[in-house]
């Protein structure tokens, strides 16, 4: 059996595109989770969305500005999260 | 932002007809003519824009959802439509499913915050397994408004 490495990782995002957490940015979003084996999801106000699913990153409705907390539990958790914050501050390659 | 806010009664159709991608946004995009909120001048020019956002991604979001969208300065506001389509058509999906339920949206350049607040409700409601398999099995227009007034009712008292 293999070892299990419990990581967790978290920091805050912010949603930096002017049009705000749309549907391109949370496809690209979407995609690069399921490049990772560890859980992720995001926080706004309360309301925790897995970044797996698109349609739930989009009921987060994060406009421009938003602050989001990024949690990440499993084994590649800190790569994850690093590679998503850097998604964020790229602005998702949008501008 | 309800969907009552965005969607015009008049352009959602039960019964979509199209087998392609190219098919259902020319068909959506008819409905928004038809109910007289889009003009027929325009209706070219909005199918072009929609496609070349598909280009950029699908907005086939899982679930059996597309949610094919544009920018337009023809709109004063953001409208929209909601398509079923029986037997699904391939919308190159993110999760590799057939779209059935189609949710097509034209919004004025300069207000990116409507977009947003519409694509948030759309998705909040396509949460709940129930509405989902519901809008896939109307059979009528009037089903489908019935299904989002009470959508709007319930996030309303919530």
């Amino acid at each position: 059996m293999e070892p299990t490495q419990a990581t967790t990782a978290s920091r805050e995002v912010m949603v930096q595109n002017p049009e705000g957490l749309h549907l391109r940015p949370a496809g690209k979003l979407a995609r690069m989770a399921t490049e990772y084996k560890c859980s992720l999801e995001l926080e706004r106000c309360g309301q925790i969305a897995d970044c797996r699913s698109m349609i739930s990153l989009m009921t987060l409705g994060a406009t421009q500005g938003s602050v989001l907390t990024l949690r990440a539990n499993g084994p590649d958790a800190d790569s994850a999260v690093e590679a998503i914050a850097r998604l964020f501050d790229s602005h998702f390659d949008e501008l | 932002m309800k969907f009552s806010a965005f969607i015009s009664p008049k352009a959602v159709k039960s019964d979509l007809g199209s087998a392609s991608k190219d098919e259902v946004i020319a068909e959506l995009v008819q409905t928004l003519v038809d109910a007289g909120e889009i003009l027929e001048k325009d209706r070219d020019d909005i199918i072009r824009a929609i496609m070349r956002r598909e280009e950029l991604g699908s907005t086939g979001i899982g679930r059996g959802v597309a949610v094919p969208h544009t920018k337009h300065p023809s709109v004063a506001k953001l409208v929209g439509t909601v398509g079923v389509s029986s037997s699904g058509l391939d919308f190159e999906s993110l999760d590799g499913q057939k779209a059935c339920l189609f949710f097509l949206l034209v919004s004025p350049p300069d207000r990116p915050g409507d977009h947003l607040r519409a694509l948030e409700n759309i998705s909040r409601q396509l949460r709940d397994d129930q509405f989902c398999k519901l809008l896939g099995q109307s059979k009528t227009a009037s089903d489908i408004l019935n299904l989002l007034e009470e959508a709007d009712r319930e996030s309303s008292a919530s």
